[in-house]
């Protein structure tokens, strides 16, 4: 004797985008912590010693962070203006800042006072940074300059004045010590070598450029500026090896992961964007303004990003013993024993095993068909969680009931309420390619059953006009659709007139395709 | 194999049902089939347990004798001859010495006369009734055997022994409701005034009071919705037992009016049931050749289940690792069933779903069926709305789990093709498994395993790899290759040969007229050859090296099998209402192999069963059937050819309904046949061949004389005479066209059809003298010059 079998739901494949491992992992961080600051943060920067600080630049103020703590640690408030580009030294040590009315200043970890201030720069330094060796410190003004200085004498080393607009990018090779990538507003990203005291290269961005970033191996040089984001490759004298337009503002930051290296990028349109190895977009932050500076603590514990409402928006990674608290805080009733009660027992040889058939739990609506209670089943299926939230499941019953030819004894009988809710569904799903077949059947199969008293309810003559028009809409696109592939059809035709056989290969257009396009289209159209 | 009637058990250690012209007997307890009581010539039509002696069984058949057997040692007792065709037995205990027997269409009386001998003939007829229904089971003895009721139609009759009365009770065609009141079985209660009936609308009515004539009263119970198959009171009356279409054994309370209990889901709908004679067990039989046996706190306690005779409407196929036959089983299931051992495996659930057991619902059918080469793959098509406009179907590929031993669903594809998959099949390579579906729609896709890029999981679903067209032709065969480098598919009347490996159209064959019907590689040293079959008669095989028709011949081939293990091809050929068998091989034209009138309804579906050893025949005729066996398949046979063996699987399908045929046993008697050196070009030939090369003299010599001596056992000729004629044919025309020498079979098979109207023994006269003469004849005038 079998047992019943349950109906079959379909799960039919989600379109759009596939879970992959880079998404899992990006999604894994807690809902961030939000730090209000006095003003937008310009910059974040993470100390490469261990307890991983981070300072950001916001107004006239410096704050050191730790890594969970919501207070600042340090703060630097000796700006009298708008402080810039807060950096630290390669040891963690040093934190290099310059400032809107051009000085540029150096202060220790650990003291309140700058150590040291760099004089010269006429306008705003927006950009610092230690070069690899540690003694020195280049700086970008918007005077159109960048500058060297020695560290311990507090001397300009050089000044090269080859940009002809703002400087508002500067990455530092961190493999080479006389070495740096400046992006300037003039549309250019130049490679600086510090012996020649020249550009060694330019790149063209097209459009100004916010931010420089090198990657680890320093063979790929990431630019950022307009909408864009472009990947140089210096290896190959600066070819530009990928173009991404995913933000529709100006991007405006970009880091790296350390792990894995993914590229994120942060934007004014306030979206951070991560992506995978093959610069594909695989996971998403949303934020509250537009973001002007973002960094990534070592092993990706934070994400950290600063926007121009002045708030400094913190995440930290979910880490598994957190999630062991939270469900053993969360843990009610019996214990593990009660459930393995008697389950583990180990017959001895001269036992006599009774065997337990195992019960089959089935869902409301099979024990309903199960007992052929076609109208119940229908009811349960269309109740109205299963209804918004799994419409598969109410066309699978849908189709289990045409399948026992009982589809129409289940829709007989209802009164207007059911009756509604019903074509409720028809209009919200009936062009679904995956249900539009069973549905189109149920629609035929109501007005047959209910025309003599269609007239006594207005609200299901309503409805029923509604379906019409839209069915009707449906049919035209449909109809242009199909004049579409024609037309395509010939142009492939023609562009292939020898081997018609090999287009076939590169675009496999069976009838199912057109469905979907079809009803991906109509949707649109709908939502419009 | 279970077709069987009826069931009868005593104290449960036994099941007895008839199978064809014998009666098998299976133990309860292990469901194993102990042995089986043969020896009736006709279909065993019913059995009945003798109740003087509880080891002893009667059982009646169509060719006009009742025979008691001992059923636990399987003896025959005695054998008694009626002389009529007869339809049903019924016993009681009160008639000792009388059978009740159901011949034509009366109810008929006979003693068993009691004589030593092993065959009586009884004599002693008295009609009870000359009206009862042609359906057994509306018969049945009632309260220790003072009354037996019959039905039919509308009418209840019972029959009172003591009083020699009848009385009739008679129901209304139709009442308001649009109630079916025909009656379908009926059973009476052991002790108590109580008959209950079925009726063709699903009712029961329990009868009483009926000995008083006008003064009778019924109660009618309604459960099941088409009509009761069958109804049976369990020893002690307590319970009412009732089974119909729906496959639900329904067990009623007697006297508590509507108290029951339900078994649902037994499999096929519920043909009979009976209940042990202490009332422990039940058993039921169902459509799909099956025996349940139940225990009475309605429990399943087993199955012994034959081969499912449903239509079979997939190929019939072989399971690459178990060597199991493959087909339709269960509704909506695939079965295996062992041909070694003759036993069914079990079914693979395919469309997994509830099957609704009613009359005229249009359900998923599995109907196409394929496994790749190395049976991990199994891929299978299901189908509903044949009949109506939207057709629904889905393909579906299964991976072998080796864990499970059986097969696990990997993808179900809803949408493969726009329209009916007519074929498909699987690469024949064993590196890369690749499925090729050919659709009403015009296209042949190819579907290959593949590995998501983006997900990077190890799910090996199958996607769409390629869609091919040809001109919008619709196709109608795939084959592939035996290295599977080359992809032939058919579009009507054109052969297209594509490569797999990229997917380029490298050339078509055509030779019209005709649409292609069947299409097929060589294998092995013929794999460069490929054959063809057109609706128009026509046999082709094309060369692929030089993509020329290397021959062809005009021969109406209704279905075409290739052998895996060797290069052999089986063509049958069916005309004139009757089929025909050639063997061939690709690189010649000339049939390994003939036999003529193989049956007489055309063969739908045959497959080569690989042998578990290879046979060392050094014949020639029966070399074709070293490494496999053939099996085929006909659809409602009807006419029952005895000219062929009666094997095993033969008497499984059953002689009314299909008929399959193990080849070897005929083709053994080929073999074992010496050659005769018949036919002027035999003869030339072996005196033209040098002495050292030819056999020892003693050996031809005894043949050359045999063959010139007329044979004295005629009955053993005549049965061979076909045999004798294709072989002449064969070796006196061996350098002609084959085409020429199937002609001349042709005619002369029409030579012996003119002559119908002489009687038999004539007839074999004027053969053997037809026959002799010829050989004498040719063997005169070609050597004597």
């Amino acid at each position: 004797m079998a047992s019943f079998k349950p109906t079959k739901v379909q799960f039919l494949p989600k379109l759009g985008e596939k879970v992959t491992e880079d998404t899992l992992y990006w999604k894994n961080y807690k809902s961030p912590v939000q730090i209000k600051e006095f003003g937008a943060v310009t910059k974040i920067d993470f100390s490469p010693l261990a307890p991983h600080n981070y300072a950001v630049t916001a107004s006239t103020r410096i704050h050191v962070y730790g890594l969970h703590s919501q207070e600042p640690i340090r703060s630097f408030t000796r700006f009298r203006d708008t402080a810039y580009g807060g950096s630290f030294r390669g040891d963690g040590k040093l934190l290099v800042a310059g400032s809107e009315e051009g000085l540029i200043r150096l202060f220790d970890i650990s003291g309140r006072v700058a150590l040291r201030q760099f004089t010269g720069h006429s306008k705003a330094v927006h950009v610092t940074s230690f070069l690899s060796d540690g003694f020195r410190v280049v700086s970008g003004s918007d005077d159109l300059t960048f500058r060297v200085w020695d560290v311990p004498s507090a001397v300009e080393l050089s000044s090269i004045t080859e940009h002809t607009d703002y400087i508002r990018a500067l990455a530092p090779s961190k493999l080479n010590p006389d070495l740096f990538v400046t992006g300037s507003y003039d549309h250019t990203v130049k490679v600086f070598d510090m012996r020649s005291g020249s550009s060694v290269m330019t790149m063209q961005h097209g459009h100004p450029v916010e931010c420089v970033l090198l990657y680890p191996s320093e063979a790929l040089l990431v630019s950022t500026g307009g909408r864009y984001v472009k990947i140089w490759d210096l290896l190959k004298g600066g070819q530009e090896l990928v173009s991404l337009k995913n933000h529709h503002k100006t991007v405006t930051c970009a880091c790296l992961s350390s792990v894995g290296n993914k590229l994120l990028t942060g934007s004014l349109d306030r979206h951070v964007k991560v992506y995978n190895s093959s610069y594909k977009v695989v996971h998403n932050f949303d934020c509250d303004a537009s973001i002007l500076s973002m960094a990534v603590a070592p092993d990706d514990e934070v994400v950290a990003v600063g926007m121009t409402n002045g708030v400094l928006s913190v995440r930290h990674r979910k880490h598994k013993k957190d999630k062991e608290t939270l469900t053993s805080r969360r843990r009610r009733g019996p214990s593990y024993r009660v459930f393995v009660k008697g389950k583990n027992f180990v017959p001895r040889q001269d036992d006599f095993l009774v065997s337990k058939p195992v019960k089959q739990y089935l869902r409301k609506y099979d024990k309903q068909l199960k007992s052929f209670e076609v109208s119940k089943a229908l009811d349960t299926a269309l109740q109205t969680w299963t209804r918004t939230s799994k419409p598969e499941v109410t066309v699978a019953v849908i189709i289990e009931l045409n399948r026992r030819g009982t589809l129409k004894n289940a829709l007989a009988g209802r009164n207007e309420e059911s009756l509604t809710k019903i074509l409720n569904f028809l209009l919200k799903h009936i062009f679904d390619p995956r249900f539009s077949r069973p549905l189109l059947t149920v629609g035929d199969i109501v007005l047959d059953l209910y025309r003599q008293v269609l007239h006594q309810s207005p609200v299901v003559e309503r409805q029923l006009q509604r379906l019409m028009e839209v069915l009707g809409r449906e049919a035209e696109l449909q109809q242009e659709l199909l004049q579409v592939l024609g037309i395509l059809d010939t142009l492939f035709a023609s562009l292939t007139p020898r081997k018609e056989v090999l287009w076939e290969e590169h675009c496999p257009m069976s009838l199912n395709n057109h469905c979907v396009s079809v009803s991906s289209v109509s949707a649109d159209v709908c939502r419009i | 194999s279970l077709n069987g009637k009826y069931k009868v058990q005593r104290h449960g250690l036994f099941v007895l049902c008839t199978s064809g012209d014998s009666v098998k007997v299976y133990s309860t307890r292990t469901e194993e089939w102990l042995h089986s009581l043969q020896g009736h010539t006709n279909q065993v039509t019913g059995i009945a347990l003798n109740p003087a002696n509880h080891l002893q069984v009667y059982s009646c058949s169509a060719d006009g004798t009742v025979k008691l057997w001992d059923f636990i040692d399987g003896i025959l007792i005695k054998t008694f001859i009626i002389g009529y065709p007869l339809f049903a037995i019924y016993v009681s205990e009160k008639h000792e010495g009388i059978v009740f027997l159901h011949i034509g269409f009366q109810l008929v009386a006979v003693h068993l006369p009691k004589s030593a001998e092993q065959e009586v003939e009884a004599k002693e007829l008295s009609a009870v009734s000359s009206h009862i229904s042609p359906n057994p089971s509306c018969t049945a003895f009632g309260r220790e055997g003072q009354y037996i009721a019959f039905a039919r139609n509308l009418q209840l009759n019972v029959y009172f022994f003591r009083k020699q009365k009848t009385y009739s009770f008679s129901l209304k065609a139709t009442d308001k409701k649009g109630a079916k009141n025909a009656f379908t079985c009926i059973a009476c209660h052991p002790t108590d005034d109580c008959i209950a009936t079925g009726h063709e609308d699903g009712k029961i009515r329990l009868w009483r009071n009926f000995i008083h004539k006008k003064e009778y009263t019924y109660s009618t119970q309604h459960w099941h919705h088409n009509a009761v198959n069958t109804l049976c009171f369990t020893p002690e009356g307590t319970n009412l037992l009732s089974g119909g279409i729906e496959s639900v054994l329904v067990q009623w309370q007697y006297g508590t009016g509507n108290r029951k209990e339900f078994l649902p889901r037994l499999g096929g709908s519920i043909l009979h049931v009976s209940a042990s004679s202490d009332g422990q067990l039940f058993c039921t039989s169902h459509s799909d050749n099956k025996i349940t046996v139940i225990e009475s706190s309605f429990k399943v306690c087993g199955v012994i289940q034959g081969l499912v005779k449903d239509a079979v409407l997939t190929d019939l196929m072989i399971d690459p690792r178990s060597k199991a036959l493959v087909l339709n089983g269960k509704p909506g299931h695939l079965q295996f069933y062992s041909l070694l051992r003759d036993k069914h495996l079990y079914n693979l659930d395919i469309v997994q779903q509830e099957y609704i057991y009613e009359a005229g619902l249009d359900q998923f059918e599995v109907v196409k069926a394929a496994f790749d080469i190395k049976g991990y793959w199994l891929a299978t098509v299901e189908e509903r709305g044949q009949k109506s406009s939207d057709l629904e179907f889905f393909l579906k590929l299964w991976s072998y789990d080796e864990r499970t031993q059986s097969f696990v669903l990997n993808t179900t594809i809803t949408a493969a093709h726009t329209d009916r998959i007519i074929s498909m099949c699987f690469s024949s390579s064993e590196e890369t498994t690749m499925l090729v579906t050919i659709a009403e729609d015009g296209q042949f896709k190819a579907w290959c395993q593949g590995v998501d890029a983006d997900t990077q999981q190890d799910q090996n679903f199958w996607s769409c790899d390629f869609v091919g067209s040809y001109h919008n032709l619709k196709p109608t065969n795939c084959s592939f290759s035996a290295d599977s480098s080359l992809l032939a598919v058919s579009f009507q009347e054109v052969i297209t040969i594509w490569s797999p490996d990229t997917w380029e159209l490298l050339t078509t064959l055509c030779q019209p007229p005709g649409v292609i019907r069947d299409l097929c590689f060589g294998r092995l040293s013929c794999s460069k050859y490929l054959i063809s079959t057109t609706t128009r008669n026509l046999l082709c095989c094309w060369n692929l090296l030089t993509c020329a028709l290397e021959w062809s011949t005009s021969v109406e081939v209704s279905k075409l099998q290739s052998d895996p293990l060797s290069e052999n091809v089986a063509a049958f050929s069916y005309q004139s209402k009757h089929t025909d068998l050639f063997v061939f091989k690709p690189n010649e034209p000339r049939p390994l192999f003939t036999h003529k009138n193989v049956c007489s309804e055309k063969i739908h579906r045959a497959v080569f069963v690989p042998r578990e050893e290879p046979l060392n025949n050094c014949d020639e005729s029966s070399q074709w059937l070293n490494r496999s066996q053939l099996y085929f398949l006909t659809q409602n046979m009807l006419v029952i050819d005895d000219s062929v063996a009666v094997t095993p699987f033969y008497l499984l399908l059953g002689k009314h309904r299909q008929q399959q045929q193990k080849l070897n046993t005929p083709s053994h008697q080929a073999a074992d046949r010496p050659q005769q050196p018949q036919g002027s070009v035999t003869i030339t030939e072996l005196l033209h061949t040098p002495a050292h090369v030819l056999p020892p003299a003693s050996v031809l010599c005894s043949m050359f004389v045999s063959s010139l001596l007329i044979s004295n056992t005629g009955e053993m000729e005549s049965s061979e005479q076909e045999m004798n004629s294709e072989k002449e044919e064969e070796d006196s025309e061996g350098e002609m066209e084959a085409c020429d020498s199937q002609q001349e079979l042709r005619a002369q098979g029409s030579v012996d059809e003119v002559t119908p109207k002489l009687s038999k023994a004539q007839e074999r006269e004027l053969k053997r003298v037809r026959k002799t003469d010829f050989s004498w004849m040719a063997g005169l005038i070609d050597s004597k010059p």
